[in-house]
């Protein structure tokens, strides 16, 4: 049952990867790109990271696939085909993408990956909350509150970039 | 830990994504498209710390807290490069790469 769903998602992933680098039209390939952002969250589910999957769901899938549509929406005529690519490049792009995805792989399919038998650690809520918020040992309150700095930064950057000057 | 798979599996599945991400950056012209290309790469890279947290490491969490921070990062990146594409199209009426060579000489 759970090696099935795993070989569906991946596939989903794959497949939808793929159509969202080569697809004409670039409506279609934003919600392609929804499409993998969801069967990764799914993939996060599977391996029993829950708030993980969450946040993937609402910050990926409901936030910056919006933020893309949104974007394509006012910059674009929504039918608009994409300008074809010269196939020179995009042999040379395939060639270079396939050459690192078959060093990377056979890297790592050498390395001897010993995986680890101790228990699981909880992964609540509860417990992400107390881990992210602790300053003691293993605690993530600096990079927390250098993200919540770097989110108000985004924040105020993009409505000025944005803003029409009058 | 899913039963049945190897982390093999995984970071096979999460290192073909990075690279059909690395493709798209490098064969697209459109910015937008440019910038579905990285989050996908962000993507594959999630996977891959998600999966050796899991099997590698499953004692504590660093993955997983690294996976949320890139999240994080993952948005607000995109919500500047947005900003920055819409103004892009506001003063040169195209966000092709290959139209945007104002600062290129």
């Amino acid at each position: 049952m759970g090696t099935t769903l795993f070989y569906i998602l991946s596939a989903i992933i794959l497949v939808f990867s793929v159509l969202t680098v080569t697809t004409k039209k670039i409506l279609r390939a934003a919600v392609y790109l929804l499409f993998t952002l969801i069967a990764t969250a799914g993939l996060y589910f599977m391996l029993n990271y829950n708030f993980l999957a969450a946040v993937q769901l609402t910050v990926y899938a409901g936030g910056i696939v919006v933020l893309i549509i949104f974007s394509i929406l006012l910059t674009h005529q929504i039918n608009l085909n994409l300008s074809k690519i010269r196939t020179s490049k995009a042999i040379v792009a395939a060639g270079s993408a396939l050459l690192g995805a078959v060093l990377v792989l056979l890297t790592l399919n050498k390395y001897q990956f010993t995986a680890s038998n101790e228990p699981a650690m909880d992964a609540s809520v509860n417990s992400i909350g107390r881990q992210m918020l602790s300053y003691g040992d293993g605690g993530y309150i600096l990079p927390f509150e250098v993200i919540s700095v770097l989110l108000l930064a985004a924040m105020i950057g993009a409505i000025i970039i944005a803003k029409k000057d009058k | 830990m899913i039963e049945g798979i190897s982390i093999y599996h995984i970071i096979t599945v999460s290192t073909l994504m990075f690279f059909i991400g690395a493709y798209g950056f490098m064969s697209r012209k459109n910015l937008i498209t440019m910038l579905m290309a990285i989050e996908l790469m962000l993507n594959a890279v999630n996977i891959n710390f998600v999966a050796f947290n899991k099997y590698l490491h499953p004692e504590n969490m660093q993955g997983h807290f690294y996976s949320l921070f890139i999240i994080a990062i993952a948005a607000a990146e995109a919500a500047v490069a947005i900003a920055i594409i819409i103004n892009l199209y506001r003063n040169m009426h195209s966000i092709d790469v290959e139209d945007i060579d104002q600062m290129k000489y």
